[in-house]
């Protein structure tokens, strides 16, 4: 699948929602879910400070694609964590370059991405992009 | 005029909490952070805006001069809520931090050398820490840190050993804690601080709105707070100061309105309360700040403090019902406002659910870093209310606690 396909997939997943409550409540499953980060790269190098929450995030170049591990110290932020690395872990650079999210602003997650909630996932993303370009460059 | 003795009598007259957020009618329990504005004041900031808006103390023409009028009646207003002995006590500057800002400037540059000391606490916001970190560094003086206990009190006995050296030449503790909402013993404070000639600033952004304060009773040498945490406008805010003091201090600022004569060999400053006001003050925000005083003050002083002290007791009793949860400042002197934990959960998911359940909390370190050290935690969540609150909202509140832990458990 495309990254634009697996964006779909996920706006499709949400619409079924109507309750902000149901949908953090799904929100919360995925977090609970989301595959443990090796503790080794649970270190401050790969440590995205937010104001409110941190986000360890860490990226693996394999034969051209990039695999991506994160974890965080709260649940509703690790869902949404789930979500990205379910859009960009496994792709190569230029597909993550190359990507928008618009899929965040669908499914009604954009407030947590602002900058004012300081939560380490604006940092995340913009971080998810330097990794892309740091190996693209280096091909 | 009658006063309101009723709690839907008060919630009338702000017009934000009638909303809906998220689909569920707002429960707004962060008044800590900053208030919601009643219909009298809002509506005075339009009419100043759309029709009364002259610069102050500088033309001769109609709208000045009533802008001018309206703008010293605050003064006036203000002086008689925190009863300060006259009009030049009472300064304009645009909030908490501001005030601090002046007094830890001007202050230490009269009164703070090589060698000196500034004394806060452990409990204090970031407003009352960093400008006289910033100043002592300055003036290469010392700051002390009065400790507190696991129950938020200030270690009282620790005072005079920290007071002996006479190093000390002022003391900035806050009246009421924004994290723990505990009445600190700042008579206590004072009396012992001036036995060893220390003036005393009390900040006032939280105890202003729950507390009745009389600046001369409490004999504080600074008195500081917001506008907008007082139901007022955001950016204006309040430095009382006792006459002496404000007069031995150099201003902070210079620009128009705060002098006397400008040449270029001299200038001479003017006198209270303008020579702290330099250039053009929010007078309309200013404005904003009377009238919510005028406001407060149609209100039933006995029916505040009984109502308060109701939502203390149904919040206590509420959050100690919920198992498991860590409540932070449980000292008996309390004001409505509560900061909590509940083990294992992080307070920004708490924040976010209870935000879809339309309830309005504060989560993260509230400004507040080494009081957050001192518990050993990264964040907390907290509930402040104030006077529009209702016990129903309580009620509802708890039962969204429990809802809400029990979706991240």
């Amino acid at each position: 699948m495309t990254i634009k396909e697996v964006e779909q997939q996920i706006i499709d997943e949400f619409s079924v929602f109507t309750d902000w409550l149901d949908k953090y409540e799904y929100l919360i499953e995925l977090g609970k879910s989301l595959p443990l980060i090796d503790e080794k790269k649970k270190i401050d190098e790969n440590l995205i400070r937010g104001c409110q929450s941190k986000v360890w995030l860490a990226a693996d170049y394999v034969d051209g694609k990039i695999y991506f591990t994160a974890d965080s110290d709260a649940i509703i932020t690790k869902g949404i964590i789930s979500l990205l690395i379910r859009v960009f872990s496994g792709r190569t650079p230029q597909e993550i370059l190359d990507a928008d999210l618009n899929f965040i602003k669908e499914i009604g997650l954009q407030d947590n991405l602002s900058p004012t909630r300081s939560n380490g996932l604006v940092s995340m993303i913009k971080q998810i992009k330097l990794y892309a370009l740091a190996f693209s460059a280096n091909k | 005029m009658e006063l309101i003795k009723d709690v839907l009598d008060i919630r009338r007259n702000f017009p934000a909490l009638e909303q809906s957020v998220n689909g569920k009618p707002l429960v707004y329990f962060d008044n800590g952070a900053t208030s919601q504005k009643p219909r009298s004041v809002i509506e005075l900031v339009n009419r100043m805006n759309s029709g009364i808006n002259g610069n102050i103390h500088r033309a001769v023409h109609e709208l000045s001069a009533r802008s001018t009028e309206i703008y010293e009646n605050s003064r006036e207003e203000i002086r008689k809520f925190i009863n300060a002995g006259s009009r030049e006590e009472i300064i304009f500057t645009s909030g908490t931090t501001a005030s601090v800002n002046l007094v830890a400037n001007s202050f230490s540059q009269a009164f703070i050398g090589k060698g000196d000391a500034v004394l806060i606490t452990e409990g204090e916001h970031h407003s009352n820490i960093v400008p006289w970190q910033m100043a002592c560094e300055r003036q290469g003086a010392e700051l002390r840190v009065l400790p507190i206990d696991d129950y938020g009190c200030w270690r009282m006995e620790q005072l005079d050993s920290l007071l002996i050296d006479g190093k000390v030449k002022i003391a900035s503790v806050a009246h009421v804690s924004n994290v723990l909402g505990v009445v600190n013993p700042v008579s206590t404070l004072i009396e012992i601080c001036h036995k060893a000639g220390v003036p005393v600033l009390l900040d006032g952004a939280q105890g202003i709105i729950h507390l009745n304060v009389d600046v001369q009773k409490l004999d504080c040498d600074f008195y500081v707070f917001s506008g907008h945490k007082l139901f007022g406008p955001t950016g204006i805010g309040i430095l009382y100061g006792k006459k002496d003091f404000l007069n031995a201090i150099p201003p902070w600022m210079g620009g128009g309105d705060m002098v006397g004569r400008v040449s270029f060999e001299k200038t001479t400053y003017a006198e209270l309360p303008l020579k702290f006001e330099a250039g053009t003050p929010n007078f309309i925000g200013a404005a904003g700040l009377g009238e919510a005083i005028r406001f407060i003050n149609n209100i039933d002083s006995e029916f505040v403090k009984e109502h308060e002290r109701q939502l203390v007791e149904r919040m206590m009793n509420g959050l100690s019902s919920v198992g498991s949860l860590i409540i932070y400042g449980t000292s008996d002197s309390k004001v409505p406002l509560f900061s909590f934990n509940v083990p294992g959960i992080h307070p920004t998911d708490m924040a976010m659910l209870m935000d879809k359940m339309g309830i309005a909390l504060r989560s993260g370190m509230m400004c507040s870093e080494p009081l957050m050290d001192h518990f050993g935690v990264s964040g907390m969540l907290r509930a402040s209310l104030t006077i529009y609150n209702t016990l129903e909202e309580v009620d509802y509140f708890i039962e969204s606690l429990q809802k809400a832990i029990r979706m991240l458990s």
